[in-house]
């Protein structure tokens, strides 16, 4: 088994381990970011982002690139694309092994393993996607041109993309597990005033079917119990993000009943020299902003843990 | 048209049939420069190295020549993006749509393009 020592090593390779990595190796810390994804994390599946400052408008691919570009160049190691098949980070030297062949330790471990969308977990889902089940409008409206189709959720993300789906579907249907939506009062009023859009209130969809393509929901009214079919061409999933947090459940770092990472003003979680930041932590807002503002922080703490640990 | 990407690309119908003509195995991506597809590429990128004996190329889908892939009876179904097809011999052994894992394609590469 090949081993081999980091000062930091980071977790995820979005805008929060990015930016970690970037101020990290700057500072001459040896660091490694691994992701079990593609680097850039969620902000890659950013079409346009035109509220960085800076920076007029660019894509998340680009600015992803470029923060890439920026770590590498002050020699930060990335490694995408890998599984993380063990992590002990409870002690003074973290382990975290990789591929079940490679160990890479460290005293110190920033955690932004960011988020990804959710998905419903009900029969035919995975069957159907790609096959009329899309989580994503803006890559897949234009199959549905003419088609009728069911966008599933009730935050800014399911009815922006509502109103935006109309310009390809003939008709489109908001489905919602709630009685209100949680978005904001502009996207309802403009998806509610789109003669394109129905409403399902109160209702999940138990089971999608079809033969090679997604061809009829099932759906259930959750405050009557009534279950009914309909015959659908496409359904956009639309239900917000869940942290990917998964790995740490056997670990001893503490977690929200949300399953986000608790930690403090520096970011530090309640176990020494492992740190949060980005989508994976608990807070309000998440936005490219506020994981660079988190990398940037938690970079700067653990910078501090390592100073504090070598001149004790 | 091709993509934006580092991997080899397909730029026409002629090329295409030159790739699968001369390569026994083949994986071709087709898709945009989206948040469905951007990992797919970077992930062939990756496997490039663990599979020689496999032509990785992606190829842009609103090119009109992208009808090749686009056509297909083994796509006839699918409504997500990218199309990735994968072919022994000239013959399409296999082809997905959608975003997919690293674990997935692995498998496909190592059941169908071995």
């Amino acid at each position: 088994m090949e081993q081999k020592h980091y000062d930091v090593i980071i977790i995820g390779g979005g805008p929060a381990g990015l930016t970690a990595g970037i101020y990290l190796a700057r500072a001459k810390a040896k660091t490694l970011i691994l992701d079990t994804g593609i680097i850039g994390g969620q902000m890659v599946l950013t079409h346009q982002i035109a509220n960085y400052p800076g920076i007029e408008s660019t894509s998340g691919y680009q600015l992803s690139t470029t923060m890439k570009k920026q770590a590498k160049s002050f020699g930060c190691d990335i490694k995408s694309n890998i599984n993380i098949t063990g992590l002990e980070i409870e002690y003074q030297a973290k382990a975290i092994t990789v591929n079940d062949n490679q160990v890479y330790t460290a005293p110190a471990v920033i955690l932004a393993t960011g988020g990804r969308s959710r998905m419903l977990n009900i029969p035919g889902e995975t069957e159907f996607k790609g096959r009329g089940i899309s989580y994503c409008a803006t890559c897949d409206g234009d199959f549905f041109q003419d088609k009728e189709i069911i966008v599933v959720g009730g935050g800014n993300s399911a009815l922006e993309e509502a109103v935006s789906l109309t310009r390809y579907a003939s008709k489109v249907t908001i489905l919602h597990e709630f009685d209100r939506f949680q978005a904001f009062q502009h996207a309802i009023k403009e998806a509610k005033e789109n003669p394109k859009i129905d409403f399902i209130m109160e209702s999940h969809i138990t089971a999608f079917q079809g033969g090679e393509k997604l061809e009829k929901v099932t759906y259930k009214n959750l405050k009557t119990g009534v279950v009914s079919e309909k015959n659908i061409d496409g359904v956009f999933i639309l239900i917000g993000y869940v942290p990917n947090t998964e790995m740490l459940k056997d670990t001893a770092v503490k977690l929200t009943p949300r399953n986000e990472i608790i930690a403090g003003e520096d970011l530090q979680t309640n176990l020494a020299g492992v740190f949060a930041a980005g989508d994976s932590r608990e807070k309000r807002y998440r936005q490219v902003t506020t994981a660079v503002a988190d990398g940037t922080i938690a970079a700067l703490s653990a910078l501090e843990f390592l100073h504090n640990l070598k001149s004790k | 048209m091709i993509l934006q990407t580092s991997l080899k690309h397909i730029a026409d119908a002629e090329a295409h049939s030159e790739v699968l003509k001369n390569n026994e195995n083949v994986m071709v991506c087709c898709g945009r420069m989206g948040p469905m597809c951007l990992p797919v590429y970077d992930i062939m990128e990756e496997l490039q190295e663990e599979f020689p004996q496999v032509e990785f190329r992606d190829m842009l889908f609103d090119n009109p020549h992208a009808a090749v892939i686009r056509n297909l009876p083994e796509a006839r179904s699918f409504m997500g993006l990218p199309f990735t097809v994968y072919y022994k011999n000239g013959k399409v052994v296999e082809a997905t749509s959608s975003i997919q894992s690293k674990e997935q394609i692995t498998e496909i590469l190592n059941r169908e393009l071995n």
